[in-house]
């Protein structure tokens, strides 16, 4: 049963209004800006909880707004959707918990938190949007969105990085409107459709369609950070900690690793990209990707560089499950992206604490710190651990269903690459853990450092969820679950 | 049915204004502002009665009907376009309402911006009502004449020479067109639309009125090459001036082009869409390229009209042979685009005119500082912004999706890389300003001697900015107005 319903809307607006509303805020109004962003994020999960417990029930949960004259702006909550909405608003939570206790006190506030809202309420409409054009529109809106926020030290490297942001992803928007309005002269439609709506054009537009596919993936790739598209994301990493979270985590790359798996499932639809030979291109991409993310990273010695570095990497494990065209790689690459979620933001958040309490940016100066502020030490080893891929933690879930998911593919090589990200991953984080547990400080600590509650408990919470997810994966409700049940949409239905 | 002596009150209404303001000069920005109200008012309640009966309405005045008498003409089109005049009139009014009140401003100046204004204004919705040759010449004069003055008014020695300039080539502009009308009267003996449009054929003299009256309009929408008079002019101007000439001016020659093509010339025409769509595509380009060597805030926004007026242009090729459809496609893209310019232009202008007074310069170098300490200002040059650039959700994306789904569709791909390329120049000289917001928060040493800005200023800029976004959130019921009246499928009605 499908109605009109304004609830997708509605989970839209919670975020785009109250941003609106706190730019206008004054600067020192602190007690109503933090309300009304509580209050939008709760009733964001609030209202996404409501809508998943109906979704279990047979409801389905759509709203067409007419648009152009044959287009429509159409949000809808599809299994997929429902995947990284809970993903956005979860963490929108955490997220802006953290970052009131992070900018405590410093310039700019308002504009910051409009500005954040913002970008949750773009990632909110990439994750519903029913169309391509619905995806492209909230798409942009969220480059544009994502802009303040890397620039919003205002220092020369934060500029620098915000105008090479720029050039990546307004051109990635370029390609990616190209292929969308290219496609749309083909097939007089652009919504989102288990399997694709594209199979049914004639043998002689495939040639076309591979380019449209290469222009749709060059638009996304930007954001999902695919080598060689991703230069703009080790330098983002100047952006405020709670920014870098949350576009590492949820926001910005995500936007683009959802994307990919939106053009693979429901645009081209997985056995008419493999039968165009378009996948094994994009998992040779994907491949290359993570080995050069993790190689880069080796050699980082600023820590939210690392970071970044590995998150190219991680992010890539997305788009080679789902680009490895069998359900069990599916699985793997969609289940990842929850868990990397919840991963990256924790280590992110970790990397914020190291800085703003002890003033620590890189790994050469982390010498001991894990006895100075163990629990932050500790969710960050949960993280990191869990990066690597070690059980029972949520990374481990993902590498298990992607290296069968290889060799259901027949891709053995594959599985090599797995290994070699693995060993790499273990190699660039087991010495950060290593020298912050063991290493003795150089010089004495003068007092015991205190960090603030709202800067711990985010990490914390975020690190308990990846340990919890991968424990009890197999449980109903968990993100693993989930990736089944839409796995099973797109490929065991007829 | 629509009361035909509303259409002719958006004429008399500034007319009369204009007088008053002229005669009562004290009293000048009292009357305009009330007249823009006014105005604003009657289109609405003319809006409502187009979309309630939908229709291509003629109504005479003084109860002669053509050939003898003169006729209005009311559809779609030109209700588009009397919105486009009437929104920015009043959002530029009532900037100009405080802007004018601010030393160095006297009342002189006040109440000689307010008669020119007005006068400009009708005839502006004279133009985009009127249905027969000459009329349209008389009207384009009034423009051209009126927005000559205003430029001046700015009374600095690049304000002048740019305006004599300007006036030369306005008045050459005219004179071209008028020859072309000449030509046509003599060989069809009206000057009538709908009655031309019966009579028309390709011969000799027709095609000499047609590159005549094309020459002239071009020279006056200022499409490259033919662009040299506009930067100096439009950067040079008072603020509100400015934003009038690049929201407005330009676009009424345009409007009187597109409109003459659909009517007259369609049938006739030989390398002419193709040579439009060239010049548009360089005019992109070109305009754009040089938008971003700017070193002043105004001269790039000048340039960046220069450069979006090209885009106006691709329609003629793109609309050219093709399915209903398609072309109406096409031409609501153009036009959508030129609605959303209107206002996005407007607002980047008067947005420039709040921080020349806040900081008493528009070096772009300079901005740091600056720029973020009006905020609201900003907001509204970079939402203005966002839709020059064509980035969603906006009215400049709408247009730009429609034109290039056009192009891709005909696999002119050349066009389809210009308008795509037209866009990724404007986000570098957009953001070539709004990155100057973005400093680190500033220390008392910083702040340099400023100007308090009246919140009214601020406002208006924003909320023309503003417009020009919701157009894109809910394009919809506007393209459809578009529409009414068949106005560009005129030689095939019905189909």
């Amino acid at each position: 049963m499908i109605t009109q319903s304004w609830l997708p809307l509605l989970v839209l607006l919670t975020s785009l209004l109250s941003g609106l509303i706190i730019f206008t805020l004054p600067e020192n109004n602190v007690r109503t800006r933090t309300t009304l962003n509580l209050l939008a994020a709760f009733s964001k999960i609030g209202l996404v909880s409501w809508m998943i417990w109906h979704i279990y029930q047979g409801q389905h949960y759509q709203i067409h707004i007419q648009f152009l004259p044959n287009i429509d702006f159409i949000l809808q909550m599809d299994p997929l959707a429902v995947m990284f909405v809970s993903l956005s608003a979860v963490l929108w939570l955490v997220t802006t918990f953290y970052a009131i206790g992070y900018l405590e006190g410093s310039p700019h506030r308002s504009r910051f938190f409009g500005f954040f809202s913002l970008c949750v309420a773009a990632t909110s409409g990439v994750a519903m949007a029913g169309n391509l054009l619905t995806f492209l529109i909230c798409y942009e809106l969220l480059t544009l969105a994502a802009y303040p926020l890397i620039v919003h030290r205002g220092t020369e490297a934060a500029r620098k990085a915000g105008r090479t942001y720029l050039i990546y992803t307004i051109g990635g928007g370029v390609s990616l409107l190209t292929g969308t309005v290219w496609l749309y002269t083909l097939t007089g439609t652009l919504d989102f459709t288990p399997q694709g709506f594209v199979q049914q054009l004639s043998p002689a537009l495939h040639p076309q369609l591979t380019i449209i596919f290469m222009l749709l993936i060059m638009g996304l790739g930007v954001k999902a950070a695919l080598v060689p598209l991703h230069g703009w994301l080790p330098q983002a990493m100047v952006a405020p900690a709670p920014v870098s979270a949350l576009l590492h985590a949820v926001a910005v790359v995500k936007a683009g690793a959802f994307g990919i798996v939106r053009v693979l499932y429901d645009v081209y639809g997985i056995d008419f990209s493999a039968t165009l030979g378009v996948t094994a291109p994009l998992v040779m991409l994907a491949a290359i990707t993570i080995i050069y993310g993790s190689l880069r990273a080796l050699t980082q010695d600023n820590l939210k560089r690392r970071l970044a570095f590995s998150t190219v990497s991680q992010v890539s494990y997305i788009t080679l499950g789902v680009a490895l065209a069998g359900p069990i790689g599916a699985i793997g690459g969609l289940v990842h992206l929850v868990h990397q979620g919840l991963m990256k933001i924790t280590l992110f958040f970790c990397a914020g604490n190291l800085a703003e309490t002890l003033g620590i940016h890189k790994i050469s100066e982390m010498k001991g710190v894990g006895r100075r502020m163990p629990l932050t030490m500790t969710a960050f080893t949960l993280a990191a651990l869990g990066m690597i891929g070690v059980p029972p933690i949520a990374g481990f879930i993902s590498k298990w269903y992607l290296g069968m998911g290889a060799l259901q593919s027949g891709l053995t090589w594959v599985i090599g690459v797995l290994l070699i990200s693995t060993l790499l991953n273990a190699a660039y984080f087991l010495p950060i853990l290593y020298t912050a547990w063991f290493d003795r400080p150089d010089t004495e600590p003068i007092a015991h450092p205190k960090t603030s509650r709202l800067l711990l408990w985010p990490p914390l919470i975020t690190a308990l969820l990846s340990l919890a997810a991968g424990l009890f994966a197999a449980l109903p409700y968990t993100p693993l679950e989930w990736a089944r049940f839409i796995v099973d949409l797109e490929f065991l239905q007829p | 049915m629509i009361t035909p002596d509303l259409g002719i009150t958006l004429v008399v209404l500034p007319l009369t204004g204009a007088l008053l303001a002229f005669l009562i000069r004290k009293h000048a920005h009292w009357i305009g502002l009330g007249t823009a109200l006014a105005v604003s008012l009657i289109l609405a309640s003319l809006l409502t009665d187009l979309v309630t009966s939908p229709g291509d309405y003629y109504y005479t005045l003084g109860g002669w009907g053509a050939p003898l008498g003169i006729e209005l003409h009311l559809d779609g089109l030109s209700a588009f376009m009397l919105m486009a005049s009437v929104v920015t009139g009043l959002g530029v009014s009532l900037y100009a309402f405080s802007y004018f009140r601010i030393p160095p401003q006297d009342n002189g100046k006040s109440a000689a911006f307010w008669s020119l204004w007005l006068f400009l204004w009708a005839g502006l919705n004279a133009l985009f009502l009127s249905a027969d040759l000459f009329n349209l010449y008389v009207t384009l004069e009034l423009i051209g004449l009126s927005a000559v003055a205003l430029t001046a008014l700015a009374g600095s020695r690049d304000a002048l020479i740019s305006a004599i300039r300007y006036l030369l080539t306005s008045l050459l502009g005219s004179l071209c067109y008028l020859l072309g009308i000449a030509l046509l009267y003599h060989t069809y003996a009206t000057v009538d639309l709908t009655l031309l449009s019966g009579r028309i054929t390709a011969q000799p003299s027709t095609q000499a009125a047609l590159a005549l009256i094309t020459a002239g309009l071009l020279l006056k929408s200022a499409l490259f090459p033919l662009h040299f008079w506009l930067p100096p002019a439009h950067g040079s101007a008072a603020a509100p001036v400015s934003a009038l000439l690049s929201a407005l001016v330009v676009k009424a020659s345009f409007y009187l082009l597109a409109r003459l093509w659909l009517e007259l010339f369609h049938p006739i025409h030989n390398l002419m869409p193709d040579l439009l769509g060239w010049f548009g595509a360089a005019a992109i380009i070109w305009g754009s390229l040089l938008a971003l060597r700017q070193i002043r805030l105004k001269l790039l926004i000048a340039y960046s009209t220069v450069a979006q007026l090209g885009y106006f242009f691709l329609v003629f090729p793109l609309a050219d042979n093709q399915s209903d459809e398609m072309l109406v496609g096409a031409w609501q893209g153009a036009f959508y685009m030129l609605l959303a310019h209107a206002f996005a232009k407007s607002a980047m202008f008067l947005a420039a005119g709040n921080i020349q007074l806040f900081s008493g310069h528009d070096r772009i170098l300079e901005f740091d500082h600056i720029a973020q300490r009006l905020p609201l200002t900003l907001a509204a040059f970079s939402l203005a912004g966002v839709s020059i650039m064509g980035l969603p959700p906006s009215g400049g994306f709408t247009g730009k999706w429609l034109l290039l789904e056009a192009a891709i569709a005909q696999e002119r791909w050349g066009y389809a890389i210009i308008i795509l390329m037209g866009g990724l120049l404007a986000a570098g000289y957009v953001f070539k300003v709004i990155g100057h917001a973005f400093t680190q928060a500033q220390t008392e040493s910083f702040i340099s001697e400023t100007r308090t800005i009246p919140a009214m200023m601020q406002w208006v800029a924003l909320a023309l900015a503003l417009v020009s976004i919701l157009l894109g959130c809910y394009p919809a019921p506007l393209l459809e107005l578009l529409t009414i009246g068949n106005p560009f499928n005129f030689f095939h009605p019905g189909s």
